[in-house]
């Protein structure tokens, strides 16, 4: 008997939350006429993001009455997952995270994605180049946020026990360190070809440095790698990987995930090196049992040059996330969106360490010395592209970045990279 | 003299047969009662929930990936680009999806070979009386409870090369793992994950064939040892013709199961080194979630579903047939 009273009741309790979750539901849409409720998913779902990001969305609504902010922080992937299904159902957040490229350009050409050219003209003047990456056919549908650029990360200490007095500038010298770090016992570079985008992160950066920017700026366009210097990356990468500079099992080594993990091999000095992004530090930080990564032993050298490049020796790699709307959403997102990229948002991200700002003016706030140097990295590079993947698309770039992983295992030739890229591109066509 | 295998399956067939016709005339008298149509009611009300499900969450996805695979399809927007049969040769002429195919029938293959053998070895041992029978029982059946995304992880980490334990092990006996690792190579890879298959998927074996072989009326086995068999002569020739049933059901399971494979690949390798364990959903995920080519995807995913189903059909008619009570039927009227 007390047995059925007790499931009576829980019954009911699920009865009644069940009730009262649809009761809040209406509530919200019976508003008085003129509240907006605007929906916001982001990324930084640790402090002090998180925080920063709430405030953002209090300070917001009291300086627009009427609006609304749902903020959704959630785990990067999570969020993209979310994202993929929210755009498949037509369901898609008021403002989101926008990688850009390829990608973007998929959404516009399906009419998914709001045009700021007009709304946010003077928010798109003050970040000039940096929007290049949000703009399809002279139109900007996105504000980036945060922009950073791919370069070496070192372990600053295993250099000097190897006797590397100067970090490498050409690829010579590259080799020469490899050669230096091996003979003293430690694993030069780490490489998460498991995930395979930090694999084709090399042959990225080659193609940059073999090729002109006019080719480049050609090839995203009309998705054409007859270019010479698309074949001279892949030899140069061939090299590379011959010279065998990369951690033991590096073709199933994830990017970032765990202690035995690409990053987490540096950050654990089980390796000297790693090809990676801006978010490095903050990924080591958090694959360390004292959440301090490699600390005072973290270094930074931009990817070297090899003799006869076309490529300008300080355009870097890189990549960054925008704010952007889907197209039906209401003009109160933009602004929430052009608040997102104001002087005062933007310094506090900068302070908080969140990235790397693009406003201009919120530079200076930047107060970790590895972020500091990177951004002036970036503000002072002849180009920041794209990296291809993004550029390209997921399936052009998706079918690069698994040639690219075949060449890592020896399986690919440099004219095969090339013709499996085409073949993926005219597919597109 | 020992009886010989097919009168011991006719008479298990013939049991089986009485003890249906046993429980047979009740039903068809309940339905024809007046009040059929409250039958029919009580029938819809208490089915439809689950068939809504059924529909919502089956039938309906499968209807669409049909329909996305004749379509190039982004992952939004409407679908507007009919491209007929374009996905299908596309997705047969791609040597990474011909790989997969052909890693899955390694896996059908090798699981019956490896497991059906050793399960069967092992089940039988662990059959006789013995002591500590049950807590060796739930040791061989541990790896089967344990989350597949937990097992997976566990081996990724004691098959990194050089700091994980397995090298260690190997270390200290003088053998050197493979450079890459057992699953950074492409030669070992897909052999490694069918280790790790094998050591996941033998509990169930080993635990489906012990309640077979409950099944097994012990007077047989008496009578057998009183014309003289000897134990292996009694597995032999009465015991596992008698484990028949469970054996081919276990063989449809695996097999089905093997076409399937996704999770352990994935948290294994993700399809790698050099797509060399790719399987047929480790490739429909690739080029759906990551490359955006639903369609391609979508045309994977009905490939893969009428693999499958030719299989099973296959299977059932030629396999599972020997249990179906119209062939038994007509064997004990031969």
């Amino acid at each position: 008997m007390k047995k059925q009273i007790l499931g009576l009741c829980a019954a009911a309790a699920i009865a009644l939350s069940a009730c009262g979750g649809s009761a809040s539901d209406t509530s919200t849409t019976d508003g008085a006429a003129g509240d907006v409720t605007l929906t916001w998913w982001h990324n930084s779902n640790n402090e002090p993001g998180k925080s920063v990001y709430d405030q953002v969305a209090k300070d917001f609504e009291e300086a627009h009455p009427g609006v609304t902010v749902e903020v959704t922080a959630m785990a990067h992937e999570d969020m993209l997952t979310r994202l993929e299904a929210a755009w498949q159902s037509g369901d898609a957040p008021d403002v989101y995270m926008e990688r850009g490229g390829g990608e973007l350009a998929d959404k516009v050409d399906a009419g998914l994605v709001k045009d700021v050219t007009e709304s946010a003209s003077d928010e798109i003047a003050k970040l000039g180049g940096n929007v290049s990456g949000w703009q399809v056919d002279g139109q900007t549908y996105a504000l980036p946020f945060s922009m950073g650029v791919v370069g070496f990360w070192y372990n600053t200490d295993m250099f000097a026990e190897a006797g590397i007095t100067e970090a490498p500038k050409t690829w010579d010298e590259m080799y020469d360190a490899i050669d230096k770090l091996k003979a003293a016992g430690i694993a030069p570079i780490s490489v998460g070809a498991g995930d395979k985008w930090p694999a084709a992160h090399y042959w990225y950066y080659f193609a940059l440095r073999a090729c002109d920017s006019a080719v480049l700026d050609d090839a995203v366009k009309t998705l054409d790698f007859s270019d010479q210097c698309f074949v001279t990356a892949g030899e140069q990468l061939e090299k590379l990987v011959a010279a065998e500079p990369f951690n033991a099992g590096f073709l199933n080594t994830p990017a970032q995930t765990g202690p035995t993990s690409a990053s987490g091999l540096l950050a654990t000095n089980k390796v000297a090196m790693e090809l990676a992004g801006h978010w490095e530090p903050g990924v080591m930080q958090g694959l360390t049992e004292d959440g301090k990564g490699l600390g005072d032993a973290t270094g930074w050298f931009a990817f070297p040059s090899f003799d006869g490049q076309a490529g300008d020796p300080t355009s870097a790699l890189g990549g960054g996330d925008a704010w952007a709307s889907p197209a039906d959403a209401p003009d109160e997102a933009t602004e929430l969106i052009k608040y997102l990229l104001s002087d005062e948002v933007q310094k506090t991200f900068a302070e908080n360490d969140m990235g790397l700002p693009t406003n201009p003016s919120a530079s200076q706030y930047v107060t970790d010395p590895a972020l500091a140097d990177l951004l002036a990295v970036r503000d002072n590079a002849a180009r920041v592209q794209l990296y291809f993947d993004t550029a390209f698309g997921t399936s052009v770039g998706g079918a690069m970045n698994d040639a690219i992983a075949l060449m890592f295992a020896g399986q690919a030739s440099p004219q095969d990279i090339v013709d499996a890229t085409q073949q993926a591109a005219d597919a597109e066509k | 003299m020992m009886t010989s295998p097919t009168t011991v399956e006719s008479t298990g067939a013939g049991v089986a047969a009485a003890g249906r016709s046993e429980q047979r005339p009740a039903s068809p008298a309940r339905t024809r009662r007046p009040r059929d149509w409250r039958m029919a009611l009580e029938v819809i009300g208490f089915t439809a929930p689950a068939l809504v499900l059924f529909f919502m969450f089956i039938v309906w996805p499968m209807i669409r990936a049909v329909e996305f695979s004749f379509f190039r399809w982004k992952g939004f927007g409407p679908l507007v680009d009919f491209v007929g049969l374009k996905n299908y040769v596309s997705v047969l002429t791609n040597d990474v999806f011909i790989g997969a195919l052909l890693n899955n029938l390694f896996v059908v293959v090798m699981s019956i070979v490896i497991q059906l053998p050793v399960g069967i070895a092992v089940a039988l041992l662990l059959n006789r009386k013995m002591r500590f029978q049950g807590i060796l029982r739930m040791i061989v059946f541990v790896p089967y409870v344990l989350a597949e995304v937990i097992a997976g992880v566990v081996w990724f980490q004691l098959l990194q090369p050089q700091y994980g334990v397995i090298d260690s092990i190997l270390g200290m006996v003088g053998i050197q793992g493979p450079e890459q690792g057992f699953l950074g190579d492409p030669k070992y890879a897909m052999w490694t994950v069918m280790v790790v298959l094998t050591w996941k998927y033998l509990g169930l074996a080993i635990i489906l064939f012990l309640a077979g072989l409950q099944g097994v009326p012990a007077e047989l086995d008496e009578a057998a040892q009183i014309d003289g068999a000897t134990w292996w002569q009694t597995q032999r020739y009465v015991t596992l013709p008698l484990l028949g049933p469970t054996l081919r059901t276990w063989g449809f399971l695996s097999m089905v199961g093997s076409l399937q494979l996704f999770d352990m690949v994935w948290i294994l390798t993700k399809g790698g080194p050099a797509n060399s364990t790719m399987t047929m959903a480790t490739f429909l995920i690739n080029e759906g979630t990551r490359r955006s080519n639903y369609g391609i995807a979508g045309a994977a995913s009905v490939i893969l579903f009428v693999v499958a189903l030719a299989l099973a059909l296959v299977y059932q008619r030629f396999i599972l047939r020997r249990d179906n009570p119209d062939y038994a039927d007509k064997a004990a009227r031969r």
